[in-house]
This record gives C-alpha cells, structure tokens and sequence, in this order.
C-alpha cells in the first residue's frame, strides 16, 4: 500500500502523536494505514550481542523490562515519556519516527550503540541514529518505508546509563533532556561515553565535543565540568514557550551533568554519597 | 465516510456496531452505547477525564479510534461497581477520603488508580502520584486523591498479610 499511495497514507501505530494532530486538522491524511496488529514487530528480544525491540512496543513495556546493566536507561527513558495512558498505547519506533525536536527516545538512541532497521516492498536496510533525525518531525524514512525494530548492541562489562529530562509540567515534552552511556575503566577511566540531548534543536543531537572531551580520561567533577562547557557550544536551543535559548542552554549543561553521574554510579556500581 | 463494523466488548457486554472509521472511542462509548461517565475534558488528550481501561490499561479514549479498540475489552466507570450496587474498593475510598469535589475528572482518575493499582499493589506515594500523572484534577490538588488510593494500596497489603 505504501509503495503506491506512500504520499497521501499516514501510518497509524499507537497514535499517540498523531490522532491529536488529525483532532486539530494539523494533518488531513487521505488514508490511515492502522499497523498496529501486524505480528512479530512488537516484541523485545534479547540476541546474543544485542537486543532488538520491535517497532511497535509500546513505552509501558519497555518501562517494565527487566533490562540488562548498562541499559537502565531503556526504562528510565520510557518511563519519563508522557504520561501513563500515552506510555500505553505509544509506541517506539512511532516515536522514533514522528522525530519531535524534544521527543525522548531520539536522544537515547544517540546515546547508545543502536540501529534502527526499516522495511518496504523493496527491501530492508539499516539506519545509523545519526543519520536518522533530518530535521524537526522529518528522519530519513522514505514514504513507502515503515520502522521494524531497534537493535541496541549489549554494553560491555562495567557500563551504566541514564536519562534525566527536566520538564515544566507532568507530562510534558523536554524542556531539555540528557541520554547519557558510559563505560568505566580502570583507575575512574572513562572507556566509552555517548551523549544524546533533547530539546536543543531542531533535532536531537549527539554531543560529540562533550564526548570527546571525555573519552578516554580519567574522571573528575572538572573534568566533567568542563565537558559540560563543550556540550553548552555545540547545542542552538530554539527559544519557545517552553524557555529561551540561554535558558535551555544553561538547562541542558546541568541535565548533562546529572545524567552523567547517574550513568556513572551505576557503572561503577557505586552509592551515591561516593561520587 | 463509508462505515466499517467494530464489534467491541464494553463492561462484560459484547456490542456490534457500524461506525465510521474516524469515529474517536470516546464518541463511541458516549455517544453510540450511552455511556457518559466517560468524560471529554479537553481537546489535546492531556486531561485524561476520557480514561478508560483497555485489556486491562488505562488508555486516553479521545487518542483512540473506535475501530482500534474492534475485538478488544474496554472497562469504562459505569463497569466498576457490581450490578447490584456495590462500590469498587476504590470508589468507597475517594467517596471516604473527599478525593472529588465537582466529579469531572473522577471517572478517568478512578480507572487510572484501578490500573496502578493491578499493576503495582504495593504503590507507595510516589509510585501513585506518577500512575496519576496522565489525569489533571482543577478542584482537589489531588492529596485527598493519593490518600484513598494509598488507603486502598494498605487494604490490599492488610488482605495478602
């Protein structure tokens, strides 16, 4: 269907985006293309090096997922979104695809190890994250394509992550948020770390100077403070009601900095007095 | 709109119907089944004064199309007390704990304690206040609303003991 029509179909999948959009005429779609039955895409299901979660679970699922060290972030994330009933019916690879600039799971999937993978009459292929997100609502999907699954590659021994997201109100979007996926070395070094942010642009962004800044030192609260003043340079928040653009920039440094020693204690397994 | 058949159970009742496709399950249960304890409390799905449960979860039933919910289980308001008149463990609470005032977003916070609750018996207070999340409440500053459903968490630990 989508191979013919793909231009004038939305497609239907928790709906959590878009029947609100349909409510209030910001889409009038010819078609509705309701997925939400199709078999097989709404399960998660660990591999030996990776899991892979289908497009169409739902955020309350994954909130309720016993996930392995160093993904705590999966249910943290999800449990964040929204608001109960949406986490309900929401779906991920919706969310993935619907691409709003403060959406939540864009972010940790910058943070982690992932691939999204996407099917159509012609074929499959596979999305690198940071080729994913285009633009406000708009990713490298193609018309006639629909998201099958995540694939999140299993973290090495000793990893630990986290999502912080500081919002106005209970259910809201982002006012900014940090993903942030670290692996701890010998003598407090830090092995690996992915940082993904939200509501900072017109997309979600991967904090690669932080990340630099970073890798493959041996941490320190000046260390990540200066880290943090990487992150403050390459993000261009978009001033909106929900704070200006200095605002959410001073936002997003201290979120960054929370998640950080969150992710951190948990890959050191440490108690929190010790950070 | 050319109209499609849903067939729907709604508080243990089967119920068939022709609807049209873009027919939101909030109208459907108001206005095809009667059933207005379902309430529409605004227009952009944040009130939650819509929630119902669906298999079991609680759902916003003005984000929903009736024919999403075809061959599912809906449980509205009008299906927690018994046939005989009998209140829901949770009802009796927010009836003792003056967790209403003007009623408006009752039935949808209701559903939501009852789904928290199947849940997460054990919710403490935190736990409940982000169960309720997704239901605003203009009249109460919902503690009276986390005391019933924290009153009826205690009933079910005091029934397992």
């Amino acid at each position: 269907m989508l191979a013919e029509d793909g231009e004038e179909i939305k497609i239907l999948a928790g709906g959590q985006s878009l029947i609100p959009l349909l409510k209030l005429r910001l889409a009038s779609p010819r078609r509705l293309l309701d997925i939400g039955r199709l078999p097989g895409l709404a399960a998660i299901r660990p591999e030996e090096r990776s899991l892979c979660i289908g497009a169409l679970t739902r955020h309350a699922d994954i909130e309720r997922f016993a996930a392995p060290q160093g993904l705590e972030i999966l249910c943290e994330a999800a449990s964040l979104i929204a608001d109960p009933q949406v986490r309900n019916l929401g779906t991920v690879g919706g969310a993935l695809a619907e691409a709003d600039p403060a959406g939540d799971w864009g972010a940790v999937l910058l943070a982690l190890e992932t691939a999204l993978l996407c099917r159509s009459a012609h074929g499959e292929r596979e999305i690198a994250p940071q080729d994913f997100f285009l633009d406000a609502y708009t990713t490298a999907l193609r018309p006639e394509e629909i998201l099958t699954d995540i694939v999140v590659a299993l973290p090495p021994a000793g990893s630990g992550s986290a999502y912080v997201k500081f919002e106005r109100k209970a259910g809201d979007f982002a006012i900014a948020s940090a993903a942030v996926a670290v692996q701890a070395g010998e003598k407090h070094r830090i092995e690996k770390i992915g940082i993904g942010l939200s509501g900072v642009g017109l997309t979600v962004v991967k904090a690669m100077n932080a990340e630099s800044v970073l890798s493959g030192q041996e941490f320190s609260p000046d260390l990540l403070a200066k880290a943090a003043d990487a992150l403050m340079g390459e993000i261009q928040p978009l001033s909106d009601l929900r704070g200006s653009s200095e605002y959410k920039t001073e936002v997003a440094s201290v979120i960054f900095q929370r998640a950080f020693r969150s992710a951190w204690q948990r890959a050191c397994s440490l108690d929190k007095e010790e950070l | 709109m050319k109209k499609v058949t849903v067939r729907i159970t709604v508080n243990g009742s089967d119920y068939e119907r022709e609807v049209e496709p873009r027919l939101l399950l909030v109208s459907f249960l108001r206005d095809e089944l009667g059933l207005t304890g379902t309430h529409i409390g605004c227009d952009t799905s944040h009130c939650g004064a819509c929630t119902v449960l669906l298999d079991g979860r609680n759902i916003k039933s003005c984000t929903l199309l009736a024919v999403q919910a075809d061959e599912r289980e809906i449980t509205t308001i009008e299906g927690l007390a018994t046939a005989q008149g009998k209140l829901h463990s949770l009802q009796e609470a927010f009836w003792n704990h003056h967790a209403l005032q003007c009623g408006f977003c009752t039935p949808g916070m209701v559903l939501s304690a009852v789904a928290l609750l199947a849940q997460n018996p054990t919710s403490d207070e935190e736990k409940i206040r982000h169960g309720i999340a997704g239901n605003l409440c203009r009249c109460t500053g919902y503690q009276f609303i986390v005391d019933a459903i924290q009153d009826v968490a205690r009933q079910i630990k005091d029934a397992g003991t």
